[in-house]
């Protein structure tokens, strides 16, 4: 807006509209996008691995199962925060790494050198002179595989608990009816599945859309750090001082967080009320299970 | 709005020159007058300008990195970025991890600030200081009570809500909260000499970008511009 040439002089609404619309706070406005981005890659992503780690624990081939165990294991004992911390630190290090041994071998001087970590320059990842994007995005993506493993593993520990719960007779009568074990699987097992990892599945979105605050402490700027940076007191050296708004701009985050959790509360609710009633009108036709 | 998309795309798809070595680097940006984040949301400050002249001198393609405080040196050594320009003092526990420049802004005394009508032995209560700096080094040893945060921000709100009695920071990054609050913020007791001047700060094994910057230092002290970047952001400092 024009009027916005000298915030010095600008009092009230119109000194607010400017400084609400300085770039930095569109950087904000955008570091929502990255919170959904997070949101949308993630989630698909650990369905899939707590499908494939439900499926590691079920099977009948014993190092498979082995892996499942200790996956789905060694992530529930390990606090979250630490996984954080240490995943993108290691796969950057072992990416560089690999890179450093396949792209230099010519290079005899070792990659640890005291408290250092050097690899030569075409082994950067990214490289040196590429863009911050392509750095940000880096760090993006590391992120997200942290993310991926630590609710890859509740994911699948969900699943492996209702592929479990699925009562036998229904397996057994699919079975009595000539489907294959294949086929049981997909067809029944795999869809009532759903049925019991739903409500599991839907305190895990919400756990999710909670732990997106974690990308600050990855050094991503996320909501949380522009929230920071922009409600931190200003002095003269900024066009537009003032004391400390970190309340505000916090308070924003809570409403924005409340509302996402809300909206996603309705969402869950709704498909929960649409398949166990297809779950119940189909257990009360078992008297097996009706009398349990 | 516009021009952070160009620049964003320029930084994209212009690619450096053949001969120009990228180097970052990495600062907090949240510390004024030394290095902040603008309005823009670009580093802005006096290290900025520093840098960038120094880059310039050098022939070198650079680009700014954000890093918080804490992790600044860690990030360092692990090859995030090249250089530490944020305000970092040299001193003997810092130079045995990373290296040092020569200093490209001398020995700056750190105050102790707190609310008007504090007592002179509040230095010896509750006082506030940025993690991992020199000051919070000191009030740990001075028989105080230490209480750390992660910016340097933090530790002024501290103050403001009572939660300390005082902070310890650096004179220049004080002074404007001292002049801007109309009385509510004074400077108390002696202030204390910490430091050897804040240099730039390099991998240990990186010797020849350090010649470089020690070479861009020499000159930016010979011909003044250093002085005039100084007395610019720092009232009433006039250098070397």
């Amino acid at each position: 807006m024009e009027y916005c040439v000298d915030p010095s002089v600008l009092e009230g609404w119109r000194w607010l509209s400017c400084y609400l619309t300085t770039p930095k706070h569109f950087f904000f406005y955008y570091s929502f996008l990255t919170v959904f981005a997070l949101l949308c890659i993630t989630a698909p992503v650990v369905l899939l691995m707590g499908f494939a780690g439900a499926m590691a624990r079920r099977s009948s081939f014993a190092p498979l199962r082995l892996f499942g165990v200790a996956y789905t294991s060694m992530v529930r004992g390990i606090p979250d925060v630490i996984f954080f911390l240490f995943v993108p630190i290691a796969l950057d290090q072992l990416v560089e790494f690999l890179r450093h041994k396949i792209k230099c071998p010519e290079v005899v001087e070792p990659v640890f050198r005291g408290n250092e970590f050097i690899v030569c320059t075409a082994a950067k990842m990214p490289l040196q002179d590429a863009a911050p994007w392509v750095h940000q995005g880096w760090s993006f993506i590391l992120a997200i595989i942290a993310f991926s493993i630590v609710f890859g593993a509740f994911a699948a520990n969900t699943m492996y608990g209702a592929l479990s719960a699925v009562p036998e007779e229904q397996l057994e009568t699919a079975r009595a009816y000539g489907f294959t074990d294949r086929q049981t699987f997909r067809r029944i097992h795999v869809p009532q599945m759903w049925t019991y990892a739903l409500p599991g599945l839907s305190n895990l979105w919400m756990i999710l859309i909670k732990a997106t605050p974690l990308l600050f402490l990855l050094g991503i700027e996320d909501i949380v750090y522009w929230a920071r940076e922009l409600g931190g007191s200003k002095t003269g050296y900024f066009e537009y001082p003032h004391p400390d708004w970190r309340l505000w701009y916090f308070l924003a985050l809570l409403v924005f967080y409340l509302l996402l959790t809300w909206l996603s509360g309705k969402v869950f609710g709704a498909l929960n009320r649409k398949y166990s009633h297809h779950h119940f009108a189909e257990r009360a036709v078992s008297p097996v299970q009706a009398g349990r | 709005m516009k021009n952070v998309t160009i620049s964003i795309l320029a930084a994209a798809f212009i690619s450096s020159p053949l001969f120009a070595e990228t180097v970052r680097l990495g600062t907090e940006g949240a510390y004024p007058p030394y290095n902040f984040v603008n309005d823009a949301g670009e580093i802005d400050g006096f290290e900025r300008e520093v840098g960038d002249k120094l880059c310039e001198l050098a022939e070198l393609e650079c680009t700014w990195v954000k890093n918080d405080w804490d992790s600044i040196i860690p990030n360092l050594v692990s090859g995030n970025y090249d250089v530490i320009i944020a305000g970092m003092s040299i001193t003997d526990e810092r130079d045995e991890v990373i290296d040092f420049t020569q200093d490209y802004f001398p020995p700056d005394p750190s105050s102790y600030m707190s609310m008007a009508g504090t007592k002179d032995d509040a230095v010896k209560g509750v006082v506030a200081a940025q993690v991992s700096t020199l000051q919070a080094g000191y009030v740990a040893e001075s028989g105080a009570t230490l209480v750390e945060f992660a910016t340097p921000d933090e530790t002024i709100a501290a103050v403001k809500s009572g939660e300390a009695d005082a902070v310890l920071a650096d004179d220049a990054f004080l002074r404007k909260y001292v002049e801007e609050s109309n009385g509510e913020l004074i400077f108390l007791g002696p202030q204390v000499n910490l430091g050897k001047g804040v240099g730039l700060g390099l991998r240990e094994s990186d010797t020849e970008l350090r010649d470089k910057l020690n070479a861009g230092i020499d000159a930016m002290k010979a011909d003044g511009s250093l002085n005039a970047l100084i007395s610019k952001w720092f009232e009433g400092q006039t250098g070397y």
